[in-house]
């Protein structure tokens, strides 16, 4: 692209990451960084609403009664097993094995399907008992901040099937690693951001 | 059947005001217009390949500013409805509801679709050619950000005539805009139309960023970067971490209106201070995000033309970024009456206080660049004049509205129209007008005429004290804002006759300003050098208007002012470096993508906007499916032979 030649490449080429041997990969790489720094600050907000929001439960259930121990702590698991096993086809990706880069990918989607599923069912028996939206403040917070995240989960989800699909008709180059590589960052994120929802929503929750 | 329609119709379009109907019908007719001129001269193929198909910086720099100057005009024509409004005690021009839309708008398209969009404009024209680059780091996601904003901005005009302005101040503080005050759609334009600007601006923001570190020229370390893109670097940090809380503020005011949430309302536990906090923490450093592009625009053009070297260059970066850090620590300042408490207060008043430090720094560096310096007062270098002491006296009253006590007196009065109004206008305003004069020729090749454009500056400059420094007088003597009408007793009314008159001033200034353009077009000064203001960034090194891909060889740095710097070599004589040779370049190519995407993003709006969910739900696949198609896209650019760079170059009479 344009910035191809002012752009210098100091590091010799065998030393380089696939993802990274064309500039336009790594700029692209560096401000998917960026993004993610916009995106955390996004969930920071939600997570400061949430904060001042929590003991305003109205007439409604506060934490202790909705929050299910099992299932948090199971979404939890299977999200943090996702990273680990889209962090293993990165490693393929950088050993050059396509076969297990993608069984590795199709592996953190299927992680990914099943933690949303979870959470699906989770907020479905919350709204069986009456627990909605529209019931008060931290209900409010609770599933802004919660399904935000499972919304991002589930574009991943999207996106990831949609790069695997590349894998699979242009197989290993520089420009599909870049691609693999930049939808793990995001996978990633949202297991940092996962870490605190588990922190800060369901395990405060359940010790207040 | 009929009843239903014409219910309907009743609440779809604003009836019942003359002013409404004027506007429909001017709406309607400039359409037609642009439709039979587009048509009649064959020009629909011309727009689509040339403009809204383009990824070019420079183009697209120019459709941000044009419709930054658009946006001006339909602010400014709010300020004179409002202003006409307030010349006499009991007038009966604007009604309440009408003055409250308005002066909502106002706000809104001034800092929003003006203000923003003119800033985008500059650094898209003057960033990557002043790093010595050929185009921004990402330019399809740049051209993705002038859609959004453009058609954000349409959204937001849209709602003039269909449905209803917002009317809860530019602010839009819960509870004042939640459902239960405010049920009209009118607030759903305002947090849609923001929403879909702001990911434009956010993506700008990360775009420039990641350009400016990563693409200047061999040679250009930070320290040699020219000011302004030093003040769009500091500008586009802010942009990244600013923006975020705003997409969320914004976010939950939408759920509570259209979900039934309740993050700001009175009851079920919601808290609107939530609200009023969140949109501060962007809502101050976007103050900066105008501004600090306008401090960068000021130190080039004083530099330029004194013909003099930036005076204490490192000490303009450092507080460039002492700015961008303490502007994130001062957003309480805006409802200090809120009531939380002296400690918090003392210390958001300290921040604000501290924060005049640096730009006093950056005044003073600007005028001892001017001292000794060979001063040319052409139009660029005159609204830089003029905003010195513009700011300073903006400046003095912000700090005088920082000491929380007083601010207890001033708060919500036509003071603080008064102060914000001198360091927006004077600063970002001026600013801009100064940086199109100065990038004028580079954008267009030719010059603008001067002497249009100084009777524009001088309407425009008089006019700004006329206006504003009455509203000082007006807010001491009790005058608050917003206020549609007041009594005869006040004692208000003689200065706010000065202040109308003030405003038209201004109006009749732009009206020059646009008499100017229009004059140049026709017979302005070509600019054959490339070098009209005998600048030193190396922007000016190359012919006007830039070829598309702007550097036929990326030049080498050696130190700040390159250009200068390389023309002073040049004069004496020294030895030039060999020319390499030309190279094939790649460029990216052209899309209609970020064009069509926008337009959903329009229809998702607008739908949203009268809870119609199928058009919206429609709209958004049609976001995901383009997102999609881009995603499957591998054959994203081309490259140009070295015939065809040589070629343009022999044209510009350059080989």
């Amino acid at each position: 692209m344009a910035m191809a030649d002012s752009f210098v490449k100091s590091q010799g080429s065998q030393s380089v990451p696939l993802e990274y041997t064309h500039e336009e990969d790594a700029l692209r790489i560096f401000g998917f960084w960026i993004f993610l720094a916009t995106d955390l600050l996004l969930f920071a907000s939600l997570f400061a609403t949430y904060s001042v929001l929590y003991r305003h439960v109205g007439h409604g259930p506060g934490p202790l009664q909705i929050f299910d121990i099992t299932g948090f702590s199971a979404e939890t698991f299977i999200l943090l097993t996702s990273s680990f096993t889209c962090g293993l086809a990165t490693y393929s990706m950088h050993r050059g094995q396509k076969a297990a880069m993608m069984a590795w990918m199709i592996v953190t989607i299927l992680l990914g399907v099943s933690f949303i599923s979870l959470e699906l069912s989770e907020f479905a028996s919350d709204i069986a008992r009456g627990a909605t939206l529209q019931t008060s403040a931290f209900l409010s917070a609770f599933f802004t901040l919660v399904g935000t995240h499972g919304a991002h989960v589930s574009f991943g989800i999207v996106w990831m099937t949609l790069i695997l699909i590349q894998l699979a008709i242009h197989g290993l180059t520089p420009t599909t690693a870049r691609k693999a590589f930049i939808v793990s960052l995001y996978w990633h994120f949202l297991d940092v951001v996962w870490i605190f929802i588990f922190t800060i929503v369901y395990l405060l929750g359940v010790m207040s | 059947m009929l009843y239903n329609v014409e219910n309907f119709a009743s609440h779809f379009f604003v009836l019942g005001d003359p002013l409404i109907y004027g506007a429909d019908v001017s709406i309607v007719l400039v359409s037609l217009a642009i439709v039979f001129v587009l048509t009649y001269y064959k020009k629909w193929g011309w727009l689509w390949r040339e403009w809204l198909t383009t990824v070019d910086h420079k183009k697209i720099g120019i459709m941000y500013m044009i419709a930054a100057l658009l946006m001006l005009f339909r602010g400014g024509v709010d300020a004179i409805l409002m202003r006409t409004q307030l010349i006499m005690p009991n007038m009966p021009f604007l009604k309440a509801q009408h003055y409250n839309e308005i002066f909502t708008t106002h706000g809104t398209i001034m800092i929003l679709f003006m203000a923003m969009p003119f800033i985008f404009a500059m650094m898209n024209i003057a960033v990557p050619l002043q790093i010595g680059a050929r185009d921004v780091a990402f330019p399809y996601l740049n051209a993705i950000s002038f859609w959004l904003f453009f058609f954000a901005a349409m959204l937001l005009n849209l709602s003039f005539v269909i449905g209803g302005s917002p009317d809860a101040g530019w602010t839009s503080y819960a509870p004042l805009a939640g459902l239960t005050f405010d049920k009209g759609p009118g607030e759903n334009y305002y947090l849609l139309a923001l929403q879909i600007t702001g990911i434009g601006s956010m993506a700008t923001g990360i775009n420039f960023f990641v350009t400016i570190m990563k693409m200047r020229a061999p040679g250009m370390t930070l320290m040699r970067m020219p000011l302004f893109t030093w003040s769009i670097l500091a500008a586009c940090i802010i942009i990244i971490f600013a923006f975020p809380p705003l997409t969320a503020a914004l976010t939950l005011l939408l759920m509570d209106r259209l979900a039934g949430a309740h993050f700001f309302t009175i009851f079920d536990g919601g808290n609107p201070m939530m609200y009023v906090n969140m949109f501060w923490m962007w809502g101050h450093p976007e103050v900066y995000i105008v501004v600090l592009p306008a401090f960068g625009v000021f130190s080039e053009v004083v530099a330029t033309f004194s013909k003099k070297r930036t005076f204490g260059y490192a000490s303009m970066v450092a507080s460039l970024i002492a700015i961008a850090v303490i502007s994130f620590f001062t957003w309480v300042h805006h409802f200090f009456t809120m009531g939380a408490g002296p400690g918090v207060n003392s210390f958001f008043a300290v921040a604000t206080m501290i924060i005049a430090i640096p730009t006093g720094v950056k005044v003073f560096n600007w005028l001892f660049t001017m001292y000794q310096g060979r001063i040319r007062t052409k139009l660029p270098m005159l609204w830089a004049i003029a905003f010195i002491p513009n700011f300073a006296i903006g400046g003095a009253s912000g700090v005088m509205l920082a000491v929380a006590p007083a601010d207890y007196q001033f708060h919500n009065s036509y003071f603080l129209v008064a102060h914000f109004h001198q360091v927006l206008i004077g600063g970002v305003v001026f600013g801009m007008l100064a940086g199109m004069y100065y990038w004028w020729p580079k954008m267009f090749g030719f010059m603008l005429n001067e002497r249009l454009g100084r009777i524009a500056f001088w309407f425009f400059n008089i006019g700004f004290y006329v206006c504003f420094l009455p509203q000082y007088w007006l807010g001491w003597m009790g005058m608050t804002r917003r206020i549609y009408t007041y009594l005869p007793g006040m004692g208000w009314t003689f200065w706010n006759i000065i202040s109308t008159f003030g405003a038209y001033l201004m109006g009749v200034g732009f009206v020059f300003i646009v008499l100017q353009i229009l004059y140049s077009i026709r017979y302005g000064e070509r600019d054959l050098t490339g070098d009209p203001w005998d600048g030193r960034t190396l922007e000016w090194s190359l012919p006007s208007p830039v070829p598309h891909y702007n550097f036929a060889r990326i030049p080498e740095v050696t130190g700040r002012d390159a250009w200068w710097t390389m023309k002073e070599a040049k004069q004496k004589g020294e030895m030039q470096p060999e020319l390499e040779p030309l190279k094939p370049i790649h460029m990216p190519n052209d899309s209609g993508r970020p064009f069509i995407l926008s337009v959903l993003f329009f229809i998702f709006g607008f739908g949203m906007v009268f809870t119609w969910y199928p058009m919206a739900a429609v709209a958004f696949i049609g976001i995901l499916l383009s997102l999609i198609l881009r995603s499957f896209e591998y054959d994203t650019d081309h490259t140009l032979s070295v015939d065809e760079i040589r070629r343009t170059e022999a044209a510009y009479g350059r080989v």
